[in-house]
């Protein structure tokens, strides 16, 4: 039987919501019907798509106004005669109709500092009780779909705040890495605070909503993450602690090299050739800048990718890298300040 | 048919999509809801504590909790720690644990959800635009005092034990209707304030490494077994709250007797 779709297509220019009526069967999820526009009515119809099993995260997409993944939505969960309403993600940069510039996600996660080895403990040795494992591999099931960070109001309806703030996927990150036993940064809860935006959440709670892999992340992530730095910065007694015993003095002199810097905007670089220089380095990022799409010189891309210069997705580590990286590009910070980071 | 792709990252326009919501379902109806129990239950508070009358029955020890601890002259025989305060009628007579039980209350996690949506509409609900212009969270003043919960957390606790404690004195009477009621709504007060987010992280969320202290995660998985009820016990709460001081008030004016089962 058919049903009544509404697709938003169109592109950065603009777009509109168009009309499909499709033929729907029974067990379908709302990515199927959008394939079966591109195999019909609208073969250019722009999605992105993988799994279709709600484990990677590439289809999330804003079904009757809620972030969901489109292969997670069953078609049943809709009477018979609903409208359903299909459009991109809003909080990101719309290339083409369901498909948008998630490259904001990519930027916050190279400026989050990275797991710090633990020392004197070499690579391969490292045991944790599993009591302690559990605790962080909630965090780990995320998919990164990016629903959390679509929905988070914060930048969803003020695009100002991008610069300052992370979003729940990167809390749940420092969360992970603060509660990890054998994480040697002792500066992760500062550097939520300073660098990362916590204090803009105001635990409404959305993420934890529409998050695909039930992830808490309000509860078990944001919230201890807030609790942990009123430890560091809003308890007066530790305050008056520290001042007392000259603690801040010494952790601050000790410390220097791994202290959390305060966030800097930095504009994603529109030409890939001017990405590389390590001088223009975000605190705590990796040594390069996000790579955009090969364009040509029409600023276009080519239509199809057998014309393109390489067949595939694009690599989310950018085209023009190798693996291993160069130890200087490394967003590596041993914790012993002394020792050169190359070993 | 649009067949050109923009640059990613060059333009940075979002979709053009007029609709402010494009959500069909009820979305406007759990931040109705918020918003009218969160309002009726501060308008009943509020006139019940500024009231002064009807706190307290004298044949059973009864003490509402909206008057614990009673602190005016007003408070007769309910008075556990004398009586330092004036009878001044914008002086509650429970002066000094009612400030910190609505700041326990107003920086409560769960609560701060429900008034940003329902009162503030930042955001009314889940992909329904914010209500506001521009918006910095809770990184200045004033907001930057949520981070103060911890501290109204202590406050709450030793509230609760004076609850326990006037829970306790009641019980000395015999046993009535009113003291089934007195206990739930202690036992709630407990539960509610042990659940609380400051709790489970004073009791064991800190901590980096579970394994090397067995006994507080104990005490941590306890806290966050409750702690995914915090929501519900934050409204049962509000419900004994009122239902406690609506009996005691009632029992108080002579409206109807306490039902007793010993003495």
């Amino acid at each position: 039987m058919k049903r009544h779709f509404r697709v938003w297509r169109g592109d950065a220019s603009g777009g509109e919501l168009r009309d499909f009526d499709v033929e729907v069967n029974e067990g379908e999820v709302v990515l199927d019907i959008i394939h079966r526009l591109q195999a019909t009515q609208a073969p250019d119809l722009a999605c992105r798509w993988n799994c279709k099993a709600g484990k990677c995260g590439s289809c999330s997409m804003e079904i009757n106004g809620m972030p969901r993944l489109g292969c997670m939505t069953r078609m049943s969960t809709f009477t018979e005669d609903e409208t359903i309403t299909v459009t991109p993600i809003r909080t990101f940069p719309v290339i083409r109709d369901l498909v948008t510039d998630v490259s904001f996600n990519y930027e916050k996660a190279r400026e989050t500092p990275a797991f710090a080895p633990p020392p004197g403990v070499a690579p391969g040795d490292y045991r944790m009780r599993q009591v302690d494992v559990e605790r962080s591999q909630e965090f780990r099931k995320c998919i990164e779909c990016f629903l959390c960070q679509n929905t988070c109001h914060v930048i969803r309806d003020h695009d100002e705040n991008k610069p300052a703030f992370s979003g729940p996927r990167f809390f749940i990150r420092a969360a992970e890495l603060d509660m990890h036993p054998l994480d040697d940064r002792a500066d992760r809860k500062e550097y939520a605070q300073a660098s990362q935006g916590l204090g803009y959440c105001n635990i409404t709670k959305c993420c934890t909503e529409v998050c695909p892999e039930h992830i808490k992340i309000t509860d078990n992530a944001i919230i201890p993450m807030k609790e942990r730095v009123v430890d560091r910065r809003y308890d007066p007694l530790v305050w008056l602690g520290r001042k007392i015993f000259r603690r801040d003095e010494l952790e601050s002199a000790s410390a220097k090299p791994s202290s959390a810097h305060p966030s800097a905007p930095h504009p994603p670089t529109a030409n890939p050739s001017a990405a590389n220089p390590p001088t223009v380095n975000p605190p705590m990022s990796s040594a390069r800048l996000p790579q955009t799409a090969p364009v040509g010189p029409d600023g276009h891309m080519d239509i199809a990718e057998l014309v393109a210069p390489q067949q595939g997705g694009l690599s989310p580590f950018g085209e023009d890298i190798e693996f291993p990286l160069p130890p200087e590009q490394i967003s590596y910070h041993h914790p012993d300040p002394d020792k050169s980071p190359d070993h | 048919m649009t067949t050109t792709a923009t640059r990613p990252g060059g333009g940075k326009a979002r979709a053009a999509i007029s609709a402010r919501t494009l959500r069909t379902d009820r979305w406007w109806l759990a931040p109705l809801v918020t918003f009218i129990g969160l309002g009726a239950w501060v308008t009943y508070a509020t006139v019940r504590v500024f009231m002064h009358k009807w706190f307290w029955v004298e044949q059973f020890h009864y003490l509402t909790p909206f008057y614990s601890p009673c602190l005016t002259d007003r408070c007769g025989d309910a008075a556990l720690f004398g009586t330092p305060l004036p009878n001044f009628f914008l002086i509650p007579e429970a002066a000094f644990s009612l400030p910190f039980l609505l700041l326990f209350r107003l920086t409560c996690y769960y609560y701060r959800k429900a008034y940003y949506r329902s009162f503030w509409l930042s955001p009314p609900a889940c992909a329904v635009p914010d209500g506001h212009k521009t918006y910095s969270g809770e990184t200045r003043f004033p907001l930057i005092f949520q981070n103060a919960h911890r501290y109204a957390f202590y406050a709450a606790v030793i509230i609760s034990v004076i609850n326990t404690w006037d829970a306790a004195l009641a019980q000395s009477t015999g046993l009535g209707l009113g003291n089934v009621i007195l206990w739930v709504n202690v036992i709630m007060l407990w539960a509610y304030t042990l659940s609380c987010h400051s709790c489970r992280h004073i009791a064991g969320g800190r901590l980096k490494h579970f394994s090397k202290h067995p006994v507080r995660y104990r005490f941590w998985t306890f806290v966050s077994k409750l702690n995914t009820r915090h929501m519900q016990l934050a409204w049962i709460t509000l419900g004994t709250l009122a239902l406690t001081d609506f009996y005691i008030m009632g029992l108080a004016a002579g409206w109807y007797s306490d039902l007793r089962i010993i003495n």
